[in-house]
């Protein structure tokens, strides 16, 4: 596109990026604080796993950007849009295909190879932020490897409920030592950060972090001895393709309380229909 | 039978075509042009420039009227654009004390050095709506004074005060100043990083915070020692040259307040500082800037910490407009998977609720529950406004 840098940003910003990737990568789980710039979407849009995908992207690879695990989701499309227009890169909807898979609030449910990239959006990097406002101490409190509130935390849900009342945000702890936020992803995806061949970067744009959990990382969610993590599971299966096993979304399709239910990873849903046909 | 949502490519298209037609308005009037904002709207042009902390009027107007006069959106448009300019260059210190100066006015004394000068200010006018603009009555044009050959001189009144040693210095100590462009937050912040952000803060959002300091939210006593509003030279130092020359010039208004002493053992009694500066005319700007300035130097001043303006962290991370509208914004992309994560749990909740108040209503015929269910019982029937739900991004 003219006037512009290939995928947007100069070069020298990219370099700052991707430094600051590299020093994430080298911790896993840590927040590294980075001198994010105004990107020409809003802040909360996806402006931290812009500009990661921005910084990392080469004219070879393929790009593919899914929100609430679909391609045709309006910020997904318009995203896609953004990169088609000053990168020129290629886009796909496959999973398999992809390079670097941008997304918002899911992980596909294909399986990730090494050799891809996952980029999170991410809106409040900090895990701790509802319990302690103050960045300040959430820092001391990561320095110190503080974690007891967050348990606390925990558990006053199961001291309420019965059970851990936390389903999406899901705080993870990653190599034995931070704990982090895994963005937006519902808890069902949890599991899907552990050991993942897969690189996964997350940035945070309006709050200025990035932080990452390279390939093949133990990644353990929250949890107690008595009241192990467990993830969502559906009575029904997947309308359209049958699956029994992936993240489903409640569809209303009346105003007589009729709905049904489908895959929220649209490519995976049509690749499972296409076998099947 | 329910067919996957698509489109979405489509859809933006053409809502971005309804969009540029309403904003282009009715045919049969002429289109507003980017120089008539700059011209008839300067103040909303000023405003664009300060909080999207880029000096360029008619890009400024541009992005006014391609955002339809949302201020909010225009200053989104011109940060965005400010982020894809090189530096060239870092210019010397400006130096307002040489202001070709359109306005000056002090509240601290009465006659001063160089004259009060009310200039083009909407104080004292009297706010009636003028209904002959409605009819396109032609306005006058403004008096000028061909006397005038040589401009007084109009010296910083806060520094006829140093002479006295009444109102604390302000020196530069040649160190290098944060830059809130390049490098992230790290809090707590030094003055210049926290003058940074309010100096791009949201007009209404310092309005508010400096107007609670007033209210009693952390009081300050400020006194309006002197707002000014002029033209200022830039000025480069020129390596090759080894000289510093003028670039240009830029407007800008400027708040010093004079406010309560502090004092202790070692230290005399004296005045103390609030600072505002902004490009263009942006008087309002400046003055609560300068009252947030103050606020948020208690902890260096020694004083208590009672009011929202004076939490450091709190004022400046909700500053930016940029920053805010995007969050809030956000609440409109589709949040699908998280709710029905949710409303699965809810479910649950309820169904647990449900069984619970059943198992409650037997107990009663002598099944005494134990103290522990009875508590957790109990938590159960409130509504469900668990802290948990605070993750709603």
């Amino acid at each position: 596109m003219n006037g512009y840098n290939f995928a947007y940003l100069d070069e020298q910003t990219k370099r700052m990026i991707r430094r600051a990737l590299l020093k994430a990568v080298a911790i896993p789980g840590y927040q590294v604080p980075f001198g994010g710039r105004e990107m020409p979407m809003p802040y909360g849009w996806g402006t931290g796993g812009v500009q990661v995908t921005a910084s990392i992207l080469g004219a070879d690879d393929i790009l593919k950007v899914i929100d609430q695990g679909a391609d045709d989701t309006t910020n997904a499309v318009s995203i896609r849009h953004f990169f088609q227009r000053v990168a020129g890169v290629e886009t796909t909807t496959s999973t398999a295909t992809a390079d670097v898979i941008q997304t918002r609030h899911r992980i596909p449910e294909t399986p990730l190879r090494n050799g891809q990239i996952l980029v999170f959006q991410v809106p409040i990097p900090e895990p701790l932020r509802f319990i302690e406002p103050s960045e300040q101490e959430t820092r001391m409190m990561h320095a110190l490897e503080e974690y007891g509130v967050m348990h606390v935390k925990l558990y006053e849900d199961i001291a309420r409920y019965g059970h851990i009342a936390t389903t999406y945000a899901y705080p993870v702890k990653v190599d034995g030592r931070y704990v982090m936020d895994p963005s937006p992803i519902p808890k069902f995806d949890n599991p899907k950060l552990d050991g993942n061949p897969a690189l996964m970067l997350f940035g945070a744009g309006r709050e200025k972090r990035l932080y990452a959990i390279p390939p093949y990382t133990r990644v353990e969610s929250l949890d107690f001895e008595d009241h192990p993590f467990e993830v969502q599971t559906w009575e029904h299966t997947c309308a359209l393709c049958g699956s029994d096993h992936s993240y489903l979304d409640e569809v209303i399709t009346d105003d007589k309380g009729g709905r049904m239910f489908v895959c929220s990873d649209t490519d995976y849903c049509q690749t499972r229909r296409g076998e099947v046909a | 039978m329910y067919v996957a949502v698509k489109g979405g490519e489509q859809a933006i298209a053409n809502a971005h075509r309804w969009l540029a037609d309403r904003r282009r308005g009715n045919r049969e009037r002429a289109e507003l042009e980017v120089e008539q904002i700059g011209d008839q709207l300067r103040l909303a042009v000023d405003r664009v420039m300060s909080e999207a902390s880029l000096y360029d009027p008619e890009l400024a107007a541009l992005a006014f009227k391609q955002a339809s006069g949302d201020l909010t959106e225009a200053v989104f448009l011109l940060r965005a654009y400010r982020t894809t300019l090189p530096r060239l260059a870092v210019s010397e210190p400006l130096d307002t004390a040489n202001m070709r100066i359109e306005r000056r006015i002090s509240a601290t004394y009465k006659d001063i050095p160089g004259g009060q000068i009310l200039g083009p200010t909407y104080d004292y006018t009297h706010r009636l709506l003028d209904f002959l603009q409605l009819a396109g009555a032609e306005v006058p044009p403004a008096e000028s004074r061909d006397d005038v050959t040589e401009a007084e001189p109009c010296p910083q009144i806060l520094e006829l005060l140093n002479d006295e040693g009444l109102v604390e210095q302000e020196l530069d100590d040649g160190s290098e100043p944060a830059d809130i462009t390049r490098d992230p937050p790290d809090y707590p912040m030094d003055r210049a990083a926290r003058l940074q952000m309010l100096a791009r803060g949201d007009e209404g959002y310092l309005l508010a915070l400096g107007y609670s300091t007033q209210r009693g939210y952390g009081r300050n006593h400020p006194f309006a020692g002197e707002i000014r509003l002029g033209q200022v030279e830039v000025e480069i130092h020129v390596d090759e040259w080894d000289e510093t020359i003028c670039v240009g010039e830029i407007a800008l208004s400027e708040c010093q307040l004079i406010n309560q002493f502090g004092g202790s053992r070692e230290a005399a009694p004296q005045f103390t500082r609030g600072y505002g500066l902004a490009f263009g005319h942006n008087e309002r700007k400046t003055m609560a800037m300068a009252l947030v300035d103050r606020a948020l130097r208690a902890e260096e001043l020694g004083e208590p910490i009672v009011g929202p303006a004076q939490q450091a962290e709190f004022v400046l991370a909700h500053a930016d407009s940029v920053d805010a509208s995007g969050f809030v914004s956000h609440l409109k992309l589709p949040h699908y998977v998280d709710f029905q994560s949710e409303l699965d749990l809810l479910r649950r909740l309820r169904r647990e609720h449900a069984q619970n108040t059943s198992f409650g209503q037997s107990e009663s015929h002598g099944n005494p529950a134990t103290e522990e269910e009875t508590s957790a019982r109990k938590s159960g029937q409130g509504k469900h406004d668990r802290e948990g739900g605070v993750h709603g991004l």
